[in-house]
């Protein structure tokens, strides 16, 4: 069970380099910036992903040789990012709570899993569903399809490894390094199609050159890919919200069990 | 439209597991604000934020 303390004055014992991150430490401070934040986050993804899904299923033009079966792409590739997007963070967040011993990182680490869990899951499922009607099977053991399901086991490990021990620091510190070890696996996704022959095509977009992909197909699917990423996020938020005021109930709890226990 | 349950199942799998995260943080949020305001007045609140 954590220390009621586990937040009081982080910042006074921490070594200089992490000083600015222990400013969120606070509690109390986390809940009022979050609490103000997370109803704009959740709000404009929701409208943002709405918009890009709904441009993309009716107004965005079929493609001439896979038909409406591209539509899917809507779902699939944003997902797909953030998947990664939000392995990628959860080692963040690992590094930070296992270099600073930032508690919200620890926390914040905690709730990334299982929401990017879910957005892996979205992603295998919605490119399994294409593959059936473009490749006619609904999984092939292919290099990027393969290392996308490694990712998702990363993420049940991490999700299992948190919360497999009674005393949740070494839960989170165990968490934590098999984020950090999995984060190998990011390159390996980025560039399985290039290092190897795979069924799945090669990358349309990337950030330095210019996009491969029809114009009236990138718009909607950008919007929808900042709409997700803006969900996540607020998911991300609201989770952590809860999980510090758990904490803290937990802590409310074990003082008021101590003051019980007390000789009068 | 070609493939259109296919779209369908991707599109329904696209809202769903998004809003099914969305429902489930809305309630332990509120179940966790409900609990922190009943156990400490400070708590009452930061519920209400």
């Amino acid at each position: 069970m954590t220390a009621p303390t586990s937040f009081a004055s982080p910042a006074r014992s921490r070594p200089a380099p992490g000083r600015g991150l222990h400013r969120f430490a606070n509690p109390g401070r986390f809940l009022r910036l979050s609490g103000a934040v997370l109803p704009w986050l959740a709000a404009s993804g929701a409208l943002l992903t709405a918009a890009g899904l709904a441009w993309g299923l009716f107004f965005a033009p079929a493609d001439w040789q896979q038909g409406d079966a591209v539509r899917i792409m809507y779902v699939h590739v944003p997902a797909a990012w953030l998947a990664s997007a939000g392995y990628l963070a959860l080692a963040a967040c690992s590094a930070v709570a296992l270099v600073w011993r930032h508690p919200l990182a620890d926390l914040a680490a905690a709730e990334i899993g299982p929401v990017g869990a879910g957005f892996t899951a979205l992603c295998l499922a919605s490119g399994s569903i294409w593959g059936k009607p473009m490749w006619g099977a609904w999984w092939v053991w292919d290099a990027r399809l393969t290392s996308v399901l490694v990712l998702f086991f990363l993420y049940l490990g991490h999700i299992a490894l948190v919360r497999a021990f009674d005393e949740p620091e070494r839960g989170y510190r165990a968490g934590a390094i098999l984020a950090l070890v999995g984060v190998v696996n990011l390159p390996i996704i980025k560039f399985s199609v290039d290092w190897w022959n795979t069924l799945h095509q090669p990358a349309t977009i990337s950030l330095l050159g210019a996009p491969h992909i029809f114009l009236p197909m990138l718009w909607p699917l950008l919007i929808a890919a900042i709409g997700y990423a803006l969900v996540f996020a607020a998911l991300v938020t609201a989770r952590t919200r809860a999980a510090v005021m758990e904490r803290r109930i937990r802590a409310l709890l074990l003082a008021q069990v101590a003051r019980a226990e007390r000789p009068a | 439209m070609t493939h259109l349950p296919y779209i369908a199942a991707a599109y329904a799998l696209g809202v769903l597991i998004p809003a099914g995260y969305a429902i489930a943080a809305a309630m332990r949020l509120g179940a966790a604000k409900r609990r922190l305001a009943s156990l400490e007045p400070r708590g009452r609140r930061e519920a209400r934020r």
